[in-house]
């Protein structure tokens, strides 16, 4: 089957609706939330009508079928990503992910891999969304770590000549985003993961941005840690995954407590269940944990590198067409290599808020502002962009209509 | 909604043309404040004669509305006494809260009524608010040295 955004566009309900008296919707915020196919709005809704019961809990036939379609997702999302069963940790979302993998490293006593003391070093880089950085801000301040970052070229890219200095045998974490959600910038990973690994470092990817838009595989890539949200996947808000090497979440001390997550309980003390169970207490988001399965079954159906390859042409063509336009001035890399489909950019004279209140009234959404990544955009001089930012059900024509809205905006707040 | 309704003419011209934008050096309090789901910023000096404002002065970096908002607020709230300036503060709060229902008091808030239409976009008050929490912010500490 070729691929086709039209008929793709047809399997989202929400392109059937209008916006801002009757316009067209034109949606270029996909790197914030992506829109859902049907399949998962039904996923989710048949969950709630038909099978609801707490999983892992429960002697009866709702309780088997909700652990069943629960586990199924598990399945799904570890085929999904290269991963083993076992290894795929269900969470409320990336942000989870990331402050779990570093709380529980908070937790690890001295003598655990996982220990961090005064002399260690937390690698992370200027591009990093807040919630890759502020995670192992805090980590750093309450271990007495020292947290260290690469730089980001003009360009938009990490400068790699500090490998050398920034990877050394004091490093223990490097948490890297796998694609950078202002500049679109793809990260290469081997260089650095094996560096980190030389020296005994384990390897955290934000895959928040790379997930929805390319096959990742978690054993190819060689990293350690994994995570992302599954609303930006055409998945439900909601739930997220924290990917973790099984050796390694055999090692890494629990972050959340509680119920189900296990083996022995006593009045004084607790023992824990193998993962996933072990990072997973509570009763989960089970609609939309069986809902992002649903989801990743969606995007294989059509193929991750179809869709990358559908984003590459779009993102190439909106590249071209915004630095074709003297006023314009695209944040991130300016050529295609190791590029994904976040655009940034400013318009000389308009301020970006100003920019997306304009777009908005033609009915194209667009983000505004810092992108929770505010140390990155003061460090290139612009406290505010605007995104567009490309997904499988986008076309050609929205690119036409947002250079359409720039011009138009162009002429309003000069008039 | 129209558009023409949040981008008043005075706002615009507000933004292009923007006043008391230059930092005055001597001043009773510099207040920074800063809009963190945008990334607004404004620094503000305030200087205050008895209880009435004599100088306000500002700069910074955002858009249109929060600009003219500044620029309006810095003109509109300067030579008022301390009690004066938190009711038409108050007065101007109530209507960025109206939802689009008042178009505001013209004999109390002057140009600051053409920032009526913000109150129809949500996302947009914090704009519209910023210097004058800036203001109030400045001469309650200002009033308490």
């Amino acid at each position: 089957m070729s691929f086709n955004p039209l008929v793709i566009r047809e399997d989202f309900p929400i392109f059937s609706r209008t916006i801002r008296d009757g316009k067209r919707l034109v949606y270029l915020d996909s790197g914030a939330t992506s829109q859902k196919p049907q399949v998962v709005i039904d996923a989710e809704v048949d969950f709630y009508r038909l099978h609801n019961a707490a999983v892992h809990r429960g002697a009866h036939q709702l309780a088997e079928e909700a652990t069943d379609l629960f586990e199924g997702a598990r399945l799904k999302i570890a085929r999904f990503l290269g991963a083993e069963v076992d290894e795929v940790i269900f969470t409320k979302g990336a942000t989870e992910s990331l402050n779990l993998i570093a709380y529980a490293m908070g937790n690890a006593a001295s003598g655990n891999r996982f220990h961090l003391k005064a002399g260690d070093r937390i690698l992370v880089s200027q591009m990093e969304h807040h919630a890759n950085l502020i995670p192992w801000q805090q980590l750093a301040a309450r271990t007495g770590a020292e947290l260290v970052w690469f730089d980001v070229t003009p360009e938009g890219r990490l400068d790699l000549s500090q490998i050398p200095t920034l990877i050394t045998a004091s490093t223990k974490v490097v948490a890297l985003t796998h694609q950078s959600n202002v500049l679109g910038t793809i990260n290469p990973l081997d260089e650095i993961v094996k560096a980190a690994h030389n020296v005994g470092a384990v390897v955290v990817l934000d895959a928040c941005q790379s997930v929805p838009h390319m096959s990742v595989d978690v054993k190819k890539f060689g990293i350690d840690f994994l995570a992302f949200s599954g609303h930006k996947a055409v998945g439900p808000t909601g739930v997220g995954i924290m990917w973790g090497r099984r050796e390694l979440l055999e090692e890494l001390p629990p972050f959340l407590t509680g119920g189900s997550m296990i083996a022995d309980v006593t009045m004084t003390s607790a023992t824990w269940a193998p993962a996933p169970a072990k990072f997973e207490s509570g009763v989960p988001n089970m609609a939309q944990v069986i809902g992002l399965g649903v989801a990743v079954d969606y995007l294989s159906a059509i193929g991750m590198d179809s869709i990358a390859a559908h984003e590459h042409v779009l993102t190439s063509d909106l590249l071209t067409k915004l630095l074709s336009v003297e006023e314009i001035k695209v944040v991130g890399p300016h050529t295609m290599d190791s590029r994904g489909g976040a655009l940034s950019f400013t318009v000389e004279g308009i301020h970006p808020h100003d920019l997306g209140q304009f777009l908005d009234s033609q009915g194209i959404a667009v983000r505004t502002g810092h992108h929770c990544a505010w140390p990155l955009t003061r460090s290139l001089g612009v406290p505010a962009t605007t995104r567009a930012s490309l997904y499988l059900y986008n076309t050609i024509e929205d690119n036409d209509a947002l250079m359409t809205g720039i011009h138009s905006a162009m002429k309003y707040f000069r008039q | 909604m129209n558009l023409d309704n949040l981008y008043q003419e005075v706002i615009l011209d507000h933004y292009k043309n923007p006043l008391n934008k230059s930092l005055a050096k001597d001043y009773d309090v510099q207040v920074h404040h800063i809009n963190p789901s945008c990334g607004d910023e404004i620094t503000l000096n305030i200087t205050l004669t008895g209880n009435v404002i004599s100088k306000i002065t500002w700069d910074g970096v955002g858009c249109s509305i929060s600009q003219a908002s500044v620029s309006i607020a810095s003109d509109l709230l300067v030579g008022k006494t301390l009690d004066v300036s938190e009711s038409i503060t108050e007065e101007f709060m109530d209507l960025m809260q109206s939802k689009g229902k008042k178009s505001g008091n013209e004999l109390v808030l002057e140009d600051a009524v053409a920032l009526a239409g913000v109150s129809q976009y949500p996302a947009r008050i914090k704009c519209a608010l910023l210097g004058w929490m800036a203001i109030k912010d400045a001469s309650m500490q200002a009033s308490n040295k």
